[in-house]
Formats: structure tokens, C-alpha cells, sequence
């Protein structure tokens, strides 16, 4: 089988790049070691957020931004994004301090994404709120989305466009020819121009596979998720400080996480609840909301994703290696990217160079030394 | 506090265990859901010991009290009414009693948490007024109470032959018991020379369904089951050598046998086997009870449906195989052949390859419309529509419809995605998984998750 492209890593961000990159005539193939979403894709909060962002992220940020709120045009389904708005509350003085701080930065530089509230307007905002909380910042455009929901608009898509996706193939080895690649899949080989790694928590084994070693760590986020219960909390709520993010889902659930971690096994193929932790981040959101203590927690889980030591994402091409494309690191908060950086991808592999400025995302940052041959 | 063993269920599998440890001198405690010993064979078994109830239930559940009382004058420390929502390797257990979370330590762990009845979907089985016979059979023990109205039973296997017996003997009425298992073929006959070591058991069984035929109207090859009703049950419907057949129904009491409880052993990680005859997943154990994971311990039927005298025994021989581990319990082989174990559970489970004949899982065709995961509500048409352009795996159609992702974690759909994913994908039923299994166990609050917090805070 012979492509243009193929992407490995059938997540959110591979399947956007093999949407991108076939829309603009490429033949794209796409595989996925397990089914699609399975890893971080699929545990995610979901969370559509430019607040709060790193100056870096601001420009991909911005413009998924816009996308989110078109995005039946991109996809032919809004991915039941709903733009509730996110908060980010200060819950002492000091907090308050360092959110003014930033928010100011930020208008200073001309952007207007963010703005302060008073405790009167949080409490407008979220009557929920304990009394504690002192104010915020809002991003009235931010929200939040489905996560399965967009795995399967980004894959109709991707399918519509003409990529081919194959479930269940696992790369075992990459092999530089002339000019293109071969890849020996559990479903066969693939011979493609260009090779997008989109691996994930297993980023570093795809490039160690194309001879472009690289290190990243991997975070074990864990989510927690109620029964459903009446509508009562309508943005998403952060609070500075601490490893919590607070939402109730379209379903009526609530979903709590923030970025305490599970554990990873030993062998870094899979990560468990470590509910210890997990009670941290639960007592700081019921200290937040003190009347959703009764509620029922239906399901905890721990997504797998990689993780760079500056939490800025890995995107452009390989320094070492011809026709290697990365895409991944996100930290913990790529989901909102999706959309912004598949367009990134599509411009490298498409025609060999984008618009925006990738510096801050350069592969060098995560190179390890190649092992002696 | 650290436990030598920690057993979590107080059934004639975890109660014998615990008598037996707690006499070769271990630290044991034991961990129950129900606010009294017995399990569910023999819940309530302490109160209902004279009446018209003890008298209906019969002669094997009055046998639970010689074991109840042995439990509670050992010495092992009892939990009763008390969750476990997540147990961790090494062993940390985490439990929840009184709106409080708590974890205790211990060596070893042993799962004696039993079966449940295997969820069987038909149009119609989430309508008020359609309950399992299991729980029908929970009402009687826990306070002699009979469904009222019009009832039928429809299902296979014993427990509703049991169940119908026994609610005649009380007085209650039956509208009609329909059997929804197929003839017996051939294979039951070539069970039948391994059964009669248990003549007693065979004899009991024929006996329920002499006394059952006199009194109510019994209807054989009962297909394609449906409820109906505006909001409650008003009739039942099924197909019989092709003829549709249609009565009023004011409660319908279903059964299909039971499976082995394995969400623990799921979460945990442990292999399981798929078991083709019996149409379930069983945890994967060694011969003293020792399952993939090391210092887990699985006895009873959460092991392998065996009813409660293989439980006893299981639990027995789980509690050696424990000891030995721990140091303790002296020449465990020796011990084993001492009390002879091995024939006794040979014995227990004579009759279990003629049930399984008799009482195959069910494979009929599952009408699209029919709700598989009762809570999300997703039907059968949707999942076969999902799984047709993925992966034979139940973690995508979990992904893709909410499916499974509800308080039971699976418990009620688990084995019927299972089905409909083989059907669609054209492959063996054993080859396709069990959704994965995510902490807590149980339900629990997020201010009782929290309180575990400040439990390790002030620790």
C-alpha cells in the first residue's frame, strides 16, 4: 500500500493532520494501534480553553478558538462543543494577585480573551460557588466539548476526505528508503513520502522506530465523573493553584479532574487510578461546591499522554530525519489545539512550511542522544 | 491496621476461609455488604429460623447456620454493611461504611464475593413490574414478602424452579412458569453417569418440579420473550412452535442463571478464562485459590459457578493455600488429603456438567429495539450500527455510546455487548473482551472519596 502520508496514532491530533493533509489532495493513510481515542483522546475533560494559556500556545490557541465555534463547517458537527464560558477562580488573596497579574500582561499585549471578576459577578456567574472565592478570570468564549463526540465527527471527516484508517495495525518498524518511507505494520507494509508521529504517550517509541530518538515523560491525568444530576454549573471552573478543573457535562454529569496523576506501570504500557491522590483534587472541588458532596461517583479513570519538561507540545519536523513530522507533548492540554495544529501539520507536509512560528515547539528540546550504532 | 488476610464477602466461601485462618492464628477480617452473615444463599439466615419462612426455604438454607454461628464465634474482626470500592496491589483495600472512606492494609487478599445473576435483555425487561427472580428470592428472605397480582416466572435453570417451590409452599400464587430452555439433546444424556454422585441434589430438583407441574400451568421451549405495558408491565408475549401467545402479566420474575462476580479481579488486572459451556469469564486460579496476581485469592463461586458446598470447600481449600503463604497452617497438603477436599468438591460439583447441559446461555437473536445497558439506554440496534465500523473491542462502544459507562460499570450489558460485537464481527464469543474496569467498585460520594483525604492527612 503506498501513500503520500502516513500518520501514526489514531488520536485526535492524527486523525486532524490525516483530515488537513487529504483535504489538500494528499493520499493519507492512518493507523492506530488499538481504536481510535483510545488513550488521551478519549479521556480528556475536554476542555476548550485559552485561558490561562502559555504566551507560546497563545496563536494556535486563538485561531482553534475560531474553529471551535465554526466547527460544523471543519466537520459537519458542532462535536457538541458548547461554549459556556471557563472561569478561573482565585480562592485567597494571593491567587487573586498572581490572576490580576496575568490578565493585565495580557491586555497590555492586546489581547482580550481574558478579563477580571469581582466576587459579585463570580457568583452571578456560578451561584454554586462557596462563599470563599474572591474572584477570577473569565474567558467568556472558552468551553467545552465531547471528547467521543469529536473522535467520531474527526474520523467521518477524515474517512470523507479519502483517508484510509486501520484500526488494530501497530507499527514494528520504519525504514528510510531514497525518498520515502516503509513501514512494516501487524496489518502489512505501507510505503509513504511523509511520516506524521502522532504517538502520544508512545511518541518517543514511533521516533525511536524512524531513528530520531527522543525523550518525553508521560502524564497519568485522572478524571473523575458523577451521576447526573439538575443543571447547576455552567462554565468550566479552575481554580489557581490547585489541580482542579470542574464541569458538568451536556449529560448532566459532573466531570472532575485538574491534572493529579495516576500511576504508571513499570512498563509505561498503561496507567492506574491512584485514589489517594484522587481525594486531593475531589476535596478542593467539593471545597469549591460545597453542595455536590452527595453525589455518586460513577467512574475514575487515569488517560496516558505525553508530556515535555516545559509542558509545551512537540510540532514541526524531525532535526535529524527526512520526511518525519512530530506532533505531540501536549501536556495535558492539547485537546483544544486539535483543530489549529492539524492545519500546522497539513502546511508542513503539504507544501513544507507554515505561517506560524514554531520555535517554542522545535524537536530539539526533546532529542536524545542517538545510541551508539 | 494491617490484616494478615482480608476477605471481602461473608458467604459460605469467605466464612469458611475466615474460620479456618482465624484458627491457624491469622489476623483476619472480613468484609460484607449485607448487615448480617450468609451471603445470599443464606441471607437472613440467623432470623429466619423458625416459621413458615425457615420452613419454605428449606433444609439446605437452615444448613447456613451451623456455619454463620462457627463465623461468628471465630475470631476473625467483622465488617458488616461495609463497600469495598477499590482494592490496590500490596494490598491496600479501601472501604466505605456510615458515609465514611477508610483504607486497610493486609497480606493477602481474599474475593468470596459470589455471583450474580446474569443480565437477560428482552423488549421490554427495564419495565416496572419485570424483576429477576434473585431479587424476588431476596424479598422472601429478607421479610417473607410475595409478589402479588398476576405473576409468572420465565427463565431456566434452578433457582426459579427453587424460588416457584418455595413461594407456592408460602402461599403464593402463580400465574404460569414459562421455560425458555431449549429441549435437552443428546449432551444431557452423557452428563447424567458423572451426576448421580450427587443422587441427593438430582432427587431435589425432580422433586421441585413433580410438586411444581400439580400446581401451576408449566410451558416448555418458551421463545422470544417480550413485556409490554404503558409504563409498567400489563403483558407478556412469547413465541411457542411458532405461535405468538399473549397474557396479562402484573409481575414477571426472569432468570437465566448466575455468573461469577469478576469486576474485582478486572480491575485488578488478573487473568481470566473464557468458560464456552458456561457462557461467562472466570478468573484464571491455581490450585489453592491463587489467582494471576500474587496474594490474591479468589474462593467461591466469584471463582467459577459452583454453588454454595463447593464455596465452602473452595473457601477451605483458599484459606491453606493462604496460610502456607503466611508461614502458618503446618503440612497444608497433608491437610488437604486429611479432609479431603478434593473428593468433597468433586462431589459439590457432580451435578454442574448436567446443569450446564440442561441450561445452556441463551443465544437467541436480540431484536434491535431491545435496551442493552439499562443505564444510558442504549439498544441493541446501536451497538450492532457502532461495533460495524470499529474494532470487535467493548471499550470502543463504551467510547462511542455511553454504553456500560453507567453506576453498574457493565455489570448488566457487559456480557451482552460481548455477544452482539461476535455477531456483527463474525468471530467466537470468548475472543472478544470485557469492558475495562475502572475504580470505585461501588458508587461512592464525592465527600466520601474526600473524607479519605483527611484520613491520610491526619495519618
Amino acid at each position: 500500500m503506498n501513500a503520500d502520508v502516513l500518520v501514526i496514532g489514531g488520536g485526535l491530533h492524527g486523525l486532524s493532520a490525516a483530515l488537513q493533509s487529504a483535504r489538500r489532495g494528499a493520499s493519507v493513510t492512518l493507523v492506530e494501534r488499538h481504536f481510535l481515542g483510545r488513550h488521551a483522546s478519549g479521556a480528556t475533560a475536554a476542555g476548550v480553553r485559552a485561558l490561562g494559556r502559555h504566551p507560546a500556545e497563545l496563536p494556535l490557541s486563538l485561531e482553534a478558538a475560531g474553529d471551535w465555534h465554526r466547527m460544523s463547517e471543519l466537520v459537519g458537527d458542532d462535536c457538541g462543543f458548547v461554549a459556556c464560558g471557563q472561569l478561573q477562580v482565585a480562592e485567597d488573596e494571593a491567587a487573586f494577585s498572581a490572576v490580576k497579574a496575568r490578565v493585565e500582561r495580557l491586555q497590555a499585549k492586546g489581547f482580550t480573551h481574558e478579563r477580571i471578576v469581582g466576587p459579585d459577578e463570580l457568583r452571578t456567574l456560578v451561584p454554586d460557588l462557596s462563599a470563599h472565592c474572591l474572584g477570577g478570570a473569565w474567558a467568556i468564549a472558552d468551553g467545552s466539548a465531547d471528547p467521543h463526540r469529536t473522535i467520531r465527527a474527526f474520523r467521518d471527516a477524515a474517512l470523507a476526505a479519502g483517508v484510509r484508517v486501520t484500526e488494530e495495525c501497530k507499527v514494528i518498524a520504519l525504514t528510510r528508503r531514497s525518498d520515502f518511507w516503509r513501514a512494516e505494520t501487524s496489518q502489512g507494509s505501507i510505503e509513504a513520502k511523509v511520516v506524521v508521529n502522532a504517538g502520544g504517550a508512545w511518541a518517543a517509541d514511533v521516533a525511536a522506530l524512524a531513528g530520531d530518538p527522543l525523550h518525553h515523560a508521560i502524564r497519568t491525568s485522572m478524571m473523575v465523573v458523577t451521576e447526573r444530576t439538575v443543571a447547576r454549573i455552567g462554565p468550566v471552573v479552575s481554580s489557581l493553584g490547585r489541580k482542579l478543573s470542574f464541569k458538568q457535562t451536556a449529560q448532566g454529569t459532573l466531570l472532575i479532574g485538574g491534572g493529579s496523576q495516576g500511576r504508571l506501570a513499570a512498563d509505561r504500557q498503561s496507567a492506574t487510578v491512584d485514589v489517594v491522590a484522587l481525594a486531593s483534587s475531589v476535596k478542593a472541588a467539593v471545597r469549591l461546591f460545597p453542595t455536590v458532596g452527595g453525589l455518586r461517583i460513577v467512574r475514575t479513570w487515569a488517560g496516558m499522554e505525553a508530556m515535555t519538561e516545559d509542558h509545551l507540545p512537540v510540532i514541526g519536523f524531525s532535526r535529524r530525519v527526512e520526511g518525519l513530522v512530530h506532533a505531540f507533548g501536549f501536556s495535558g492540554h492539547g485537546f483544544q489545539l486539535v483543530p489549529s495544529v492539524g492545519r500546522v501539520l497539513a502546511d508542513l507536509i503539504c507544501e513544507g512550511r507554515t505561517k506560524h512560528d514554531l520555535t517554542a515547539f522545535d524537536t530539539n528540546r526533546v532529542a536524545a542522544e542517538r545510541a551508539a550504532a | 491496621m494491617t490484616y494478615d488476610v482480608l476477605i471481602v464477602g461473608a458467604g459460605p466461601a469467605g466464612m469458611s476461609a475466615a474460620v479456618q485462618l482465624s484458627r491457624d492464628g491469622l489476623a483476619v477480617a472480613v468484609v460484607d455488604e449485607q448487615p448480617a452473615p450468609g451471603g445470599q444463599i443464606w441471607r437472613g439466615v440467623e432470623r429466619n429460623m423458625s416459621g413458615p419462612v425457615s420452613r419454605a426455604l428449606g433444609a439446605d438454607y437452615r444448613k447456613g447456620l451451623a456455619l454463620v454461628e462457627a463465623f461468628r464465634a471465630s475470631k476473625a474482626e467483622y465488617m458488616p454493611e461495609t463497600q469495598v470500592w477499590q482494592i490496590e496491589e500490596g494490598w491496600s483495600v479501601f472501604l466505605t461504611s456510615g458515609g465514611r472512606a477508610r483504607r486497610v492494609s493486609a497480606r493477602i487478599v481474599l474475593l468470596a464475593t459470589g455471583a450474580q445473576e446474569r443480565p437477560v435483555p428482552f423488549p421490554g425487561w427495564t419495565l416496572p413490574g419485570v424483576m429477576t427472580v434473585g431479587a424476588a428470592q431476596i424479598l422472601l428472605k429478607s421479610g417473607g414478602m410475595l409478589p402479588e397480582g398476576r405473576v409468572w416466572i420465565a427463565g431456566a435453570g434452578p433457582l426459579p424452579l427453587l424460588y416457584a417451590t418455595q413461594a407456592l409452599d408460602l402461599g403464593g400464587r402463580l400465574a404460569g412458569y414459562l421455560d425458555t430452555a431449549g429441549r435437552p439433546g443428546l449432551a444431557v444424556l452423557q452428563k447424567l453417569p458423572g451426576a448421580w454422585r450427587d443422587l441427593a441434589g438430582l432427587a431435589k430438583g425432580a422433586g421441585w418440579l413433580r410438586a411444581l407441574r400439580r400446581k401451576v400451568d408449566i410451558v416448555r421451549d418458551v421463545k422470544d420473550l417480550r413485556a409490554e405495558g404503558e409504563g409498567r408491565l400489563e403483558h407478556i408475549e412469547w413465541s411457542r412452535h411458532g405461535k405468538r401467545q399473549r397474557v396479562e402479566a402484573d409481575v414477571l420474575l426472569v432468570h437465566e442463571g448466575v455468573v461469577p462476580r469478576i469486576h474485582e479481579t478486572l480491575a485488578l488486572g488478573c487473568a481470566h478464562d473464557w468458560r464456552a459451556g458456561q457462557g461467562y469469564f472466570a478468573p484464571r486460579l491455581g490450585r489453592w485459590g491463587e489467582a494471576s496476581r500474587s496474594g490474591l485469592f479468589v474462593a467461591g463461586d466469584a471463582g467459577g459457578i459452583g454453588g454454595w458446598s463447593a464455596a465452602m470447600v473452595s473457601g477451605e481449600i483458599a484459606a491453606l493455600g493462604i496460610a502456607a503463604r503466611l508461614g502458618k497452617g503446618g503440612d497444608v497438603e497433608e491437610r488437604r488429603r486429611q479432609a479431603r477436599l478434593d473428593d468433597r468438591r468433586a462431589r459439590a460439583l457432580a451435578l454442574r456438567p448436567l446443569l450446564d447441559a440442561l441450561y445452556p446461555p441463551l443465544r437467541e437473536r436480540l431484536p434491535d429495539e431491545t435496551i442493552v445497558c439499562r443505564c444510558e439506554e442504549v439498544t441493541a440496534g446501536t451497538i450492532r450500527a457502532v461495533t460495524r465500523t470499529s474494532v470487535p473491542d467493548p471499550n470502543a462502544v463504551k467510547a462511542a455510546t455511553r454504553c456500560g459507562m453507567g453506576p453498574c460499570q457493565g455489570r448488566q450489558c457487559g456480557y451482552t455487548v460481548q455477544a452482539l460485537l461476535a455477531e456483527v464481527h463474525g468471530v467466537p464469543v470468548g475472543s472478544v473482551a470485557f469492558f475495562n474496569i475502572r475504580p470505585p467498585l461501588k458508587p461512592i460520594t464525592l465527600a466520601e472519596i474526600a473524607s479519605l483525604e483527611d484520613m491520610e492527612t491526619a495519618g
